[in-house]
């Protein structure tokens, strides 16, 4: 086995970053995978809350880098996924105690015995970003239909570039269908149209999303709930599944636009 | 000699097809480390975003090193692909960290993404690639992209820029002053175009683009017409 790295990355913070990895790791988990999530936003953790696994934090990547304890002493097991594991952030260290040969090191370690490794990356495009980016494989940009959120989503595609990380995946979160159809939201065809990437997945905006998140429950779990589906969507894709995009996400002329994506190199 | 000079022929760096070169001398490894560190703090706009390769001769470097050095170099936006040694353990430590350890040929899978043409008098910059946010080009000639140029890129240039795809960010031809300079793009919906020392007012983005160019009329004012052939 050998595991895939996967960082989530935005640029723009609060867009669904923490959110996305709680999701799909959960995800990944109940389709039987071995997980490993690595929260990189040293300083200001919080995928263990998304997770509800706060209370059980021992030890963080810090200390496993700086040798105060073993990798595996500070991989916090999931509560229902006996093959999902967290490895928090510190919380009172800050981002420079972390480089990123320090983070391929430790995804190195863990490749062997794990499918995935998702990586979840603090806003911005400083140190810790780069941190984040350092050992991945492929790296998913998320961005909110804003013009904000895209254009700082557009500078960490060219970052990754000159990175040479490969082209990144696009999410499309908290998109609102009926903001689009009045004209009061940038549609997905926009977005699409202006970052030229491929797309792995549009979540809709859904307030199922905050209760879970505040349970630490995420909200994949929830069978009904259209923003679960959409990351179990992404969870299967990311397993090289072709799933068709769903019903909310058929609107206007996005199928051109994928298209038009896909006949791109 | 002034420590500046003392640090620039500790390291040379210069231009490759396809990045920057440092060539390291035979002085201690550390010393090197810092004079390279200086040289990209003192103009680091240049350094940004660049793809760098180091010859470092017969240096023995051991995984440490690089890793450190490596490190540096990425918190600086400076990518190290390549290490040229004569040192079969420095050869080994960068192979081991995945590192390129040839130069010669410029790797296979990627094509060129940039190319400075030589036009006798003038001199042109080609770019294969879309601009995205955050990327500024100056140029002392002309520039011509084969992209976009999203919102948030700015291309600042001495002669013409031509763009064969959409102009959504900031274009500045004849930025030297030369007012007979042009802009032409398939699509102009840039945030603001400028020639000389004029400015443009925000151009609406059109709903059915045709490709226009923008120059300097003769009642001196900055505008856009359909390109008409
Ligand atoms: N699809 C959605 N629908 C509704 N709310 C959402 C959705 N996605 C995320 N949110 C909410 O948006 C907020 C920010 O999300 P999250 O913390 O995942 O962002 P982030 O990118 O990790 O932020 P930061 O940059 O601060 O790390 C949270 O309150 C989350 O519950
Ligand atoms: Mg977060």
């Amino acid at each position: 086995m050998a595991a895939q790295v996967i960082t989530i990355s935005s640029g723009k913070g609060g867009v669904g970053k923490t959110t996305a990895v709680a999701n799909l790791a959960v995800a990944l988990a109940s389709d039987g995978r071995k997980v490993v999530c690595i929260d990189g936003d040293i300083g200001l953790r919080n995928l263990d809350v998304v997770m509800g696994l706060e209370n059980r934090i021992v030890y963080d990547i810090v200390d496993i880098i700086e040798g105060r304890c073993k990798l595996r002493q500070a991989m916090i097991r999931d509560k229902h996924y006996p093959d999902l594991y967290l490895i928090p952030a510190a919380q009172t260290r800050d981002k420079s105690a972390v480089s990123p040969s320090d983070m391929t090191r430790v995804c190195n370690d863990l490749r062997p015995d794990y499918d995935f490794i998702l990586i979840d990356s603090p806003a911005g495009i400083e140190r810790g970003f780069r941190n984040a980016i350092a050992a991945a494989d492929r790296v998913l940009v998320v961005t909110n239909p804003e013009v904000s959120a895209v254009r700082d989503a557009d500078r960490v595609v060219g970052i990754l570039e000159a990175e040479e990380k490969g082209t990144p995946s696009l999410i499309l979160n908290r998109l609102n269908p009926a903001l689009v159809k009045h004209n009061d939201m940038l549609s997905a065809e926009d977005v699409l149209d202006l970052l030229g990437i491929q797309l792995i997945g549009i979540v809709p905006e859904d307030e199922a999303v905050i209760i879970g998140s505040n349970r630490g429950t995420p909200v994949v779990t929830e069978v009904k709930s259209r923003a679960g589906q959409a990351f179990r969507n992404i969870a299967k894709r990311l397993q090289g599944q072709a799933v068709p995009f769903m019903e909310l996400e058929q609107q206007g002329g996005l199928w051109q636009s994928i298209q038009r994506l896909a006949g791109r190199k | 000699m002034d420590p500046m000079q003392e640090t620039t022929t500790l390291v040379q760096i210069k231009g490759l097809r396809d990045g920057l070169l440092a060539t390291l001398s035979d002085a201690a490894w550390e010393e090197q480390r810092i004079a390279l560190l200086s040289q990209i703090d003192e103009r680091p706009a240049f350094f940004q975003g660049a793809r760098l390769a180091m010859d470092v001769g017969a240096q023995i470097l051991k995984v440490n090193d690089l890793v450190e050095l490596r490190d540096q170099l990425s918190e600086r936006n400076v990518a190290l692909w390549a290490v040229v040694s004569e040192s079969p353990t420095t050869e080994k430590t960068a192979q081991l960290l995945g590192l390129a350890t040839r130069i010669s040929k410029p790797r296979p899978e990627e094509g060129r993404q940039f190319s400075v043409t030589d036009l006798g008098e003038e001199t042109a910059l080609f770019l294969n690639k879309t601009l995205r946010s955050g990327t500024r080009i100056e140029f002392p000639g002309h520039v011509v992209v084969l992209g976009d140029v999203n919102p948030g890129a700015e291309i600042v240039a001495e002669g013409n820029v031509i763009v064969w795809g959409r102009v959504r960010g900031m274009i500045h031809a004849g930025s030297k002053g030369d007012r007979g300079a042009v802009i032409c793009a398939l699509d102009l919906s840039a945030t603001q175009l400028r020639i000389a020392d004029e400015v443009s007012a925000m151009l609406k983005p059109q709903k059915d683009p045709k490709p226009e160019v923008a120059s300097i009329n003769n009642e001196g004012r900055l505008q856009a017409e359909v390109w008409n052939i």
